[in-house]
């Protein structure tokens, strides 16, 4: 009998080709896929039916490890990829991993307009502050007054909480999660895929390598220990007040409702569109008009 | 051979006494270390909650007191680059048979 350890590397790893992987020594990404694979595992889905999309970035290259129906796609561009495989295919797991970046700043129309559609996807969002692979540049999430290459006086602009943003869009499943809690996140995930509708997790991980280093966080260890200081439960937070929550980190199910998702909405309009066709031409038949199939 | 047959190791453990029988059995792991994919992170030796994962000179993890082990599989989790498996272990136990 396998551990389950053992099942995850050999059977859902392309473990012959690929690895070791390229992501630095303690980096949150392989935490994060460590989990997403489990919650696959634990929810007993066979690897036919799942598709693994990516933008580009260190998230971007998750879908080279993993043996799925993976692609890789254009910066910022993963969900609308996704969305086109969901049409066509709306039997697909469809999952979306894309970075902060990625998801917020060169695909963050595509990201809040997906959610205000309400399609069936699972996007994992990692949130590591930085643009790490090309050089530590700042991103949508990086946080006020931090050091990066393009900020070296210190960032002047503000940053972006992500779950909130896609509350407020409209998406139908919400969480957050850190790669500290791996087993919590592991749940996010199961239960994000689980639920119907656009289901957003936000994963706050860490580059210690870019982000880390220039503003003094200290390396992987320090910066994965300051998430379980500064994480609360939700529960937690809603007695909390707004400045005690100052810099602090929500963690858990932010919201969970539901909606008429746009894909089973955009069947029954092809179902009630092709009946009116069809009454529509034996009416004019009737009335003598001819068909023009032929 | 017997050596994964959980089932009939338990049952020769098993003692007679009802006594004995109440008291809990302590569980023994094995960590083992995929050292071609681990890259020396040092994020297993950082969290272990029995602090019992060593790092040599050059980072590398290793175990000398596997008796501790508690089994929390913290370390298997977090390891990013999938090099850590905990498996349950057997005490080494006199052999009779010489089968094994």
């Amino acid at each position: 009998m396998l551990e389950r350890a053992e099942i995850i590397r050999k059977e859902y790893l392309r473990h012959d080709k690929k690895f070791p992987h390229v992501w630095c020594p303690g980096c949150g990404n392989g935490i994060v896929m460590g989990a997403l694979l489990r919650g696959i595992h634990v929810l007993n889905l066979s690897k036919d039916e799942v598709v693994l999309a990516s933008g580009i970035g260190c998230s971007g290259r998750m879908p080279t490890y993993v043996d799925f129906n993976t692609i890789h796609t254009t910066h910022g561009r993963a969900l609308t990829f996704s969305t086109g495989i969901k049409l066509a295919k709306p039997e697909l797991t469809v999952i979306t991993v894309m970075g902060d970046g990625d998801a917020t700043a060169i695909g963050g129309n595509h990201f809040i307009h997906a959610a205000r559609r309400n399609i069936d996807l699972t996007a994992i969002i990692i949130n590591n502050s930085t643009y790490g692979m090309t050089g530590g540049q700042y991103s949508p999430t990086t946080p006020f007054g931090s050091q990066s290459t393009t900020s070296i006086y210190g960032h002047v602009e503000h940053a972006f909480s992500i779950a909130e943003l896609a509350v407020t869009a409209g998406a139908s499943f919400v969480a957050r999660g850190t790669v500290y809690h791996a087993t919590h996140l592991e749940e996010m995930i199961q239960k994000a895929i689980k639920a119907k509708g656009f289901s957003v997790v936000e994963v706050i991980s860490n580059c210690h390598v870019q982000h880390g280093r220039r503003n003094k966080l200290g390396g992987a260890v320090e910066m994965i220990t300051s998430f379980k200081k500064n994480a609360v439960t939700v529960g937690k937070a809603a007695k909390m007040s707004p400045e005690e929550l100052e810099g602090k980190i929500t963690i858990g199910v932010l919201t969970n409702v539901k909606k008429p998702l746009s894909t089973e909405q955009y069947q029954r309009v092809i179902a009630e569109a092709r009946q009116n066709v069809e009454k529509n031409a034996s009416e004019k038949e009737k009335n003598g008009i001819k068909r023009y199939e032929e | 051979m017997g050596q994964n047959d959980d089932k009939t190791i338990a049952e020769r453990e098993a003692p007679a006494s009802t006594a004995e029988s109440t008291k809990k059995k302590k569980k023994l792991y094995v960590v083992n270390f995929f050292y071609n994919w681990c890259k020396s992170c040092g994020l297993c030796s950082a969290f272990c909650t029995k602090k019992i994962i060593l790092t040599d000179e050059t980072g590398r993890p290793y175990i000398e007191d596997m008796e501790s082990c508690t089994g929390c599989r913290f370390c298997e989790i977090h390891c990013p680059d999938f090099a850590i498996t905990i498996k349950n272990r057997h005490p080494v136990r006199r052999r009779t048979d010489g089968d094994r």
